[in-house]
């Protein structure tokens, strides 16, 4: 009744007492415990994800309060797994935990903003230019008016706009880049669709319709492990982290699994019960090391060699041994170990040179169409050369013979291939191998030894005849031992009778360069493969970025997956390669891809490899260090590479369709098709043409050119100039034309070696970007760099889908709460753009032609285009053959008024040409009618009749009932289609699921398995996790390759030339960068130290880095690990300010000294925010920077081969890496922190 | 001092500032149940806290039961051991110790909310006034000293007593034995009233809630039945 009358009970009854009148009972007021109940109360749970790029995806329990988001706790309501595997639960972390944190900080966007200066301009401009284009058209061609918002990019000076009118500028800023430079110049970054696949695709739906181009994000993040395809033809098809519980031997190789792996680590620690093995391979005693039975910690970067000496250790042991039938059965069906190798005579020795092939023998063997495509084994039951099934030749000549049965192509009859021919050989003869572990590195942490470049082997070979004569061959089993260094009785050097001689690549040659005592790699690679060979094949190599981060990261994880390979591992439960990089498992992808890419209304889109765009358009190929010749193979042909410079390599790889070009040609590409219609030839003719005459060429053969510049950016769902930009300051300088803290000098400058294939100008352009958007919840760092920010839903305010390589489920995320202030969903900014797009359209673009190059692509019958020599049609050595030795040649008709109406509708392609994925195609009109009743149909405009994808839960729904993985039915169909080029019945895989449609709301109500598809490799059923390359091994599915195996051997001409047909140990490449900032000492102390970026822990990447809860764990700011040894050699103390700079840049951070970094590396976890606590540095004057300021892209020529099976472009899939770990930065202490606070504010408003 | 000033503060004022105090304390806790705190700002900065704190609580609290046990005691009562000059010594000397605890306390206390960021960031007015008005309080007491000196025989504080005791048993005319009284008593009587006055919107009123119950209940394990 009252407070204070109900105390007053002094004459009431002695309390109850219990406990011998110990305890006594009291009767006071409880109702002040409301209050802690009411703290926890809520009105409503709802179920949503991070998507965030981090493989987690974790289902969450959002709970709501009074229309607020209050707090968010672990989901547990994960279907079940089978009895003896553990659950997945539980699933989360701090970081995901203090998410909620977000939308109501003062890190949160709430309102469009524009670069004041520019918003002035525009509004300036719109008082006298009545058509908004001609608005912007004034600013931009003012060299004075764009120059003075560029220049104050990233110095602050945002103002509130409102949404009509940021959308108006944006619009007038593409109509006017399209028609002035055509729609290539509109690009598009935005990384890992699988973390939100709606969000992905509202923005790539949007430029695709356009005409835009959409930038990849794994070969730029340089988590795109190049050997995956290399060997697989399949890019990172991993297994879910359950499986990692049915293994018995476990090393995880640079993946520190419970800090970057938290929700899936307790399988780890799980099948430590049952008695399997783990063992960690780390430079530094990170929290997997301290996990493991056993640690192993190589010198960082020279973990290739330590594989190189694990292989020699197996093959010799196991292979050579004779031991295990089931690595000998396991290889022989499903590597390409009996395949036959051409040997060549080059300089007096011979070399391994391509593989041999069919269309090598009279007639072509009989096996058909496709015979240069061929390649053949000899079979032990006739002793003749044959063509087994499964072969990238039988993938496209409709013989229904694209299987791994161990069958003859011509004549179906069985085949027994021999691996070997050292019992029964014509001849042995000496083959050259290439060695680069003697050369040396300028930093003395990385060792060399002194072996000879090129390692005479003996080999044993047969003789053949060709139609061209006789010539000798050998296995690529025979030259793989050989390569590995170990003696076989054949005689001749540079080979091993004995582990502990030193020749590459034994276990005591290892030591010298990795520093793990040989014992222990001996034990450990016995320990592998003796339980692969017990367990048939479950031993696991849990892998990751660490790894994959290195130049030569190609070597590092081929000699990983040598060890799987040649083990029996791949595609069996509980072994493999289990690579965890991101969240790259977008699962049901080919539901998505025609809502992403609008492939429902124009194909094919335009894409690019971002690490080559930014290569080329921040400049940073201006400034490259690295010559060709230093990485090329001492067998190589060194004339024909001389002089060539990176850059020349890319144009070339574009020039001659391997790769793809952003910007494509030197012209508008709508002109360019109007030149086409108006000279009355086909498009393809009058380019090839136009192309032979010069008249017309590829942009990147002058990116400094401003008809070349990527005009207009849109940057969303991704932090890349906070996080990934490799070359941080390059992209400031040149691309965005503001303050940067650059201290290197390009090759006009230094004298360097220029390209010969590109245009140089002695005055770089700064600024070529006339427009910067970016859109996102919070203040990122590059929201901070961009003119325009769109306040973006969180991932608690929108609807949309999320999957994850780490387990098959898949999640929604979901709108617990509308989006806050005046900020929306990804969705819908991009729909509201796409309206007042097309309303300012007309007067500028109506319906137009857009010719569009394409690049030879994977999975597609194009993917067999030059099978011999590499022929460049510009130095006339072939001619200019649009999808053979150049790009296609597409005419793309845009209804530009109409991008709206196509926007939110499903066109009508994917009834008129299907639907598919990885060579897989098959008929989808029922979806579409489904969806038109689920989704309604549009009853008037462009689009009339059409279904709707109005909602972003429209857009779910186009996803879901498309993709074979969410829609049982599809599954059926696409496994059928599959069946039609294996000749085999796969149907059974999806038939007990047909039925089986998951709906949006389904996922709401509970995390979903997704259903087995023939685009991936694994199954998801009621007997096995998934695993990769399962259905390879168990379905007898060929590997998407040139032999249809697993290939230990590359045969292209420049994996040949770069001495990478077989893995071999390379070391970390010179990068250049310590000399030319010798001029910045200042008397203070300084180290030299190799630059390291791992995961976080109190973040993932960049999100969390800034939140207030995270950076009360960690230090509050930016910090930089250091060993004791390294911080003892400058005076620095653990929490001093320090300060790392070479020629790319410069970072401020405190150190953490500590004893888990060993001597002669520094780790700055990637990705802290620029905005938090960074004051300047001493080197530039200027804030510091983030950790790519001090990176700088080299590119690798290997990965830019395409139109040659495996090594054919896929977005995503193949391409140059940003690779970043080779890197040195010099340290020293920063004695004067200096914040820059007393500055005035600039004139940035 | 006029007539009927000094009826007003002495005679009447007594009566508001208490009934105010009580209940107004009555009201807050009844219906505020969350602001019924000591308003500790140890958690913020705990530098200065164990000597100033304590030495406050320890002066103030032996000057209050000083006051009261010296005001509200009979004559005829005490004079039973004591004359009445001998209280008045008595109480100038313990007055003066406790006093001077309870200055050097508080002295570090103000100087400690005043100067310290934190806490001065978090110090409500209330907080403030509080304190300023028990440092004035306690200075007015300790000047009452000297002015007692002067005239030993105890008549002053007879008559102070008096008035106290007229005005716990509420009878009439208590404010003719302050009349005639040193201002300084005046002033340090009125500024008493007013801290009972503004007792209940400060956080003085944890002195209700002074645990001291604890010391005489009976159980060992205390348990709330299910409300």
């Amino acid at each position: 009744m009252s407070n204070f009358l109900d105390r007053l009970t002094y004459l009431t009854r002695t309390p109850e007492t219990f406990a011998d009148g110990h305890g006594i009972t009291t009767g006071e007021s409880r109702d002040w415990e409301k209050a802690y109940r009411g703290r926890w109360a809520h009105d409503k749970v709802v179920r949503s994800t991070h998507g965030v790029n981090c493989t987690g995806s974790c289902s969450w329990k959002i709970y709501v309060k009074n229309g607020l988001v209050t707090w968010e706790t672990q989901q547990t309501d994960y279907p079940r797994t089978r009895p003896d595997l553990p659950n997945h639960e539980p699933r989360g972390c701090a970081r995901g935990a203090s998410y909620s944190w977000y939308l109501y900080s003062a890190a949160r966007l709430k309102y469009p903003m524009v670069r004041s200066r520019l918003l002035r301009l525009w509004r300036d401009a719109k008082a006298t230019h009545a058509d908004p284009v001609a608005a912007w058209n004034s600013i931009v061609i003012d060299p004075e008016k764009a120059k003075s918002y560029k220049v104050v990019r990233g110095l602050g000076g945002f103002v509130r706009a409102e949404w009509d009118e940021v959308n108006e500028i944006i619009a007038a800023a593409n109509i006017h880049t399209i028609k002035t430079y055509g729609p290539d110049r509109v690009v598009g970054f935005s990384p890992i669709p699988a973390m939100s696949m709606v969000s992905y695709a509202a923005g790539s739906r949007y430029l695709s319709l356009i005409g835009g181009v959409c930038m990849s994000f794994y070969d730029w993040y340089c988590d795109l492990p190049p050997s995956s395809p290399q060997t697989w033809g399949e890019q990172t098809d991993v297994p879910e982290s359950a499986d990692w519980y049915n293994s018995g031997y476990i090393i995880a190789w640079g993946s520190n699994v419970p800090q970057t792996r938290t929700p899936d680590a307790h399988f780890f620690t799980e099948v430590r019960y049952k008695g399997t093995k783990t063992v960690s391979v780390t430079p530094d005693y990170s929290e997997v090391a301290k996990l493991t039975d056993l640690w192993l910690n190589p010198r960082q970067g020279t973990d290739s060699a330590l594989a190189m000496a694990m292989g020699h250790v197996v093959l010799k042991e196991f292979h050579l041994a004779g031991k295990s039938d089931y690595f000998d059965d396991y290889c022989r069906q499903y590597t390409d170990m009996p395949f036959l190798v051409q040997l060549e005579e080059r300089d007096g020795r011979f070399v391994a040179g391509r593989t041999l092939r069919a269309a090598d023998f009279k007639d072509g063997l009989a096996a058909g169409e496709h015979a240069d495509w061929k390649p053949v084994v000899f079979d032990a039951n006739s002793g003749k050369v044959k063509v087994p099934n499964g072969t990238i030749g039988s993938r496209w000549d409709k013989s229904a013979k694209w299987n791994l049965e161990m069958r003859a192509a011509a004549d179906g009859s069985e085949l027994w291939p021999e691996v070997t021919f050292v019992k029964k050989h014509d001849d042995v003869v000496a083959v050259g191998f290439p060695y680069f572990g003697n050369i040396e590195n300028d930093q003395p942490i990385f060792h060399h030894t002194g072996h000879d470049s090129v390692l005479d082997r003996n080999i044993p070979v047969r003789r053949v005849k060709t139609k061209d004569g006789e010539i000798l061959v050998a296995t690529v089993f025979d030259l793989l031992v050989a390569n590995y260094g170990i003696d076989r009785g054949l005689g001749g050097g540079n080979v091993a009778k004995d582990f502990s001689e030193d020749i590459p690549y034994t276990p005591a040659w290892q030591e010298k360069i990795t520093g793990v005592p040989a014992a222990r790699v001996i034990q450990v690679a016995r320990e592998f493969a003796d339980n692969a060979d017990k367990t048939h094949g479950r031993s696991m190599v849990i892998l990751g970025a660490a790894v994959n981060h290195w130049y030569h990261m190609d070597m590092v994880y081929r000699g990983i997956i040598n060890l799987l390979v040649m083990c029996g591992c791949i595609g069996k439960s509980g072994g493999g390669w289990a690579h965890y990089v991101g969240q790259e498992k977008l699962r049901p992808q080919t539901g998505w891809l025609p809502l992403a890419f609008g492939l429902d209304w124009c194909r094919p889109p335009r894409q690019i490899n971002s690490t080559s765009f930014f290569y080329a358009h921040s400049d940073q190929w201006r400034y490259e260090k690295l010559e060709v010749g230093e990485i090329l193979s001492p067998t190589a042909d060194r004339e024909k590479w001389k002089g060539s410079t990176f850059i020349d390599c890319n144009v070339r790889a574009e020039r001659m369709g391997w790769l793809p070009s952003a910007p494509q040609l030197d012209r508008n590409p709508l002109e360019v098709a109007k030149g086409a219609a108006a000279s009355g030839q086909a498009a393809d003719a009058y380019i090839v043409s136009e192309l032979k005459d010069g008249k017309l060429g590829f942009a990147c053969s002058d990116p400094d050119n401003p008809v070349n510049f990527p005009r207009n950016m849109f940057i969303w769902r991704s932090n890349l100039l906070g996080s990934s930009g490799k070359g941080h300051e390059y992209m400031l300088k040149h691309l965005l034309g503001t303050q940067h803290g650059l201290l290197g000098k390009d090759l006009g400058e230094s004298g360097g070696q220029k390209p010969q294939d590109v245009c140089w100008h002695e005055q770089a352009p700064e600024g070529k970007l006339d427009l910067v958007v970016t859109l996102d919840f919070r203040m990122s760092t590059t929201c901070v760099y961009s003119d325009i920010v769109l306040p973006s839903a969180t991932w608690y305010e929108k609807n949309d889908l999320n999957t994850s390589d780490m387990h098959p489920f898949i999640h929604p995320l979901t709108r617990a709460v509308d989006p806050a202030w005046e900020s929306r969903s990804d969705w819908d900014i991009y729909k509201g753009l796409a309206r007042k797009f097309s309303d300012l359209c007309p007067g500028h673009l109506g319906i137009e032609k857009d010719l569009v190059t394409v690049p030879i692509l994977h999975d597609t019958p194009g993917e067999m285009a030059q099978p011999y020599d590499v022929k460049d049609w510009t130095k006339g050595e072939c001619d200019p053959v649009p999808g053979k030795t150049m790009p296609s040649v597409v005419v793309v008709e845009r209804d530009y008024p109409n991008t709206y109406a196509r926007f939110t509708s499903i066109g009508p392609l994917l009834e008129k040409l299907g639907n598919g994925g990885k060579g897989i195609n098959w008929k989808t009109e029922e979806e579409v009618e489904f969806l038109g009743k689920l989704n309604g149909t549009h009853l008037k405009g462009a689009a009339a009749g059409r279904p709707k994808i109005d909602s972003d839960i429209d857009a779910t729904e186009v996803i879901l009932s498309l993709a074979p993985e969410t829609n049982g039915h599809v599954a059926v169909k696409s496994w059928a289609a599959l069946s039609q080029t294996t000749g085999r019945d796969h149907t059974h895989l999806a038939t007990p699921k047909e039925d089986e449609k998951l709906r949006f709301h389904d996922l709401k109500a509970q995390p979903r398995k997704i259903i087995s598809s023939p685009t991936w490799s694994g199954l998801e059923d009621e007997h096995v996790s998934y695993n990769a390359g399962y259905t390879n091994v168990h379905e007898l599915i060929p590997w998407r390759t040139l032999t249809g195996r697993q290939q230990f051997y590359q045969d292209h001409e420049w994996m040949r030339d770069f001495g990478e047909g077989f893995c071999v140990y390379k070391g970390p490449v010179n990068t250049r960068t310590l000399k030319s900032v010798e001029g910045k000492r200042d008397g203070s102390k300084e180290v030299a130290l190799n630059w390291i970026t791992p995961h976080q822990k109190w973040g993932i990447h960049s999100t969390y880095s800034e939140n207030l809860l995270m950076l009360t764990l960690n230090r509050g700011g930016p910090v930089v690990w250091l060993s004791e040894i390294d911080a003892r050699k400058i005076d620095v103390a653990d929490n001093d300010w320090i300060e790392l700079y070479n020629a790319n840049g410069a970072i401020v951070a405190r150190a953490v000294v500590s004893q888990r970094v060993p001597e002669g590396m520094t780790m700055m976890y990637h990705a802290q925010e620029k905005i938090i606590n960074t004051p300047k540095s001493k080197a530039t004057g200027n804030r510091g920077g983030i950790h790519n300021s001090v990176t700088r892209v080299v590119v690798k020529p290997t990965h830019m081969i395409g139109g040659y099976a495996q090594l054919a472009y896929g977005f995503n899939y193949y391409g140059t890496c940003g690779t970043n770990r080779d890197e040195f930065v010099t340290v020293r202490k920063l004695h004067n922190v200096d914040f820059g606070d007393e500055v005035p504010a600039t004139a940035a408003e | 001092m006029s007539y009927y000033l000094n009826e007003f503060l002495f005679g009447i004022y007594p009566y508001i500032a208490l009934v105010v105090m009580f209940g107004g304390s009555i009201l807050r806790y009844d219906q505020n149940q969350y602001s019924w705190k000591a308003d500790s700002s140890q958690l913020i900065a705990s530098r200065g806290l164990r000597v100033g704190s304590n030495l406050f609580h320890v002066g103030i609290i032996l000057l209050f039961f000083g006051h009261l046990v010296g005001l509200l005691t009979p004559e005829w009562l005490y004079e039973l051991a004591i004359t009445p000059a001998t209280k008045q010594m008595l109480a100038m000397v313990a007055g003066g110790i406790f006093g001077t605890i309870c200055f050097i306390g508080m002295t570090v206390l103000l100087h400690r909310r005043l100067t310290n960021p934190r806490v001065r960031a978090t110090s409500k007015p209330a907080d403030l006034l509080i304190l300023v008005i028990l440092y004035v309080q306690l200075i007015l007491g300790l000047a009452t000293i000297p002015f007692s000196a002067q005239h030993l025989d105890g008549s002053s504080m007879v008559a102070l007593a008096e008035w106290a005791q007229h005005i716990v048993t509420f009878r009439g005319g208590a404010a003719d034995y302050v009349a005639g009284q040193g201002i300084v008593f005046k002033l340090h009587i009125v500024l008493g009233l007013t801290i009972f006055l503004i007792f209940p919107f400060t956080r003085l009123v944890h002195v209700f809630s002074a645990p001291f119950k604890y010391l005489f209940r009976s159980g060992y394990q205390i348990v709330r039945k299910r409300g």
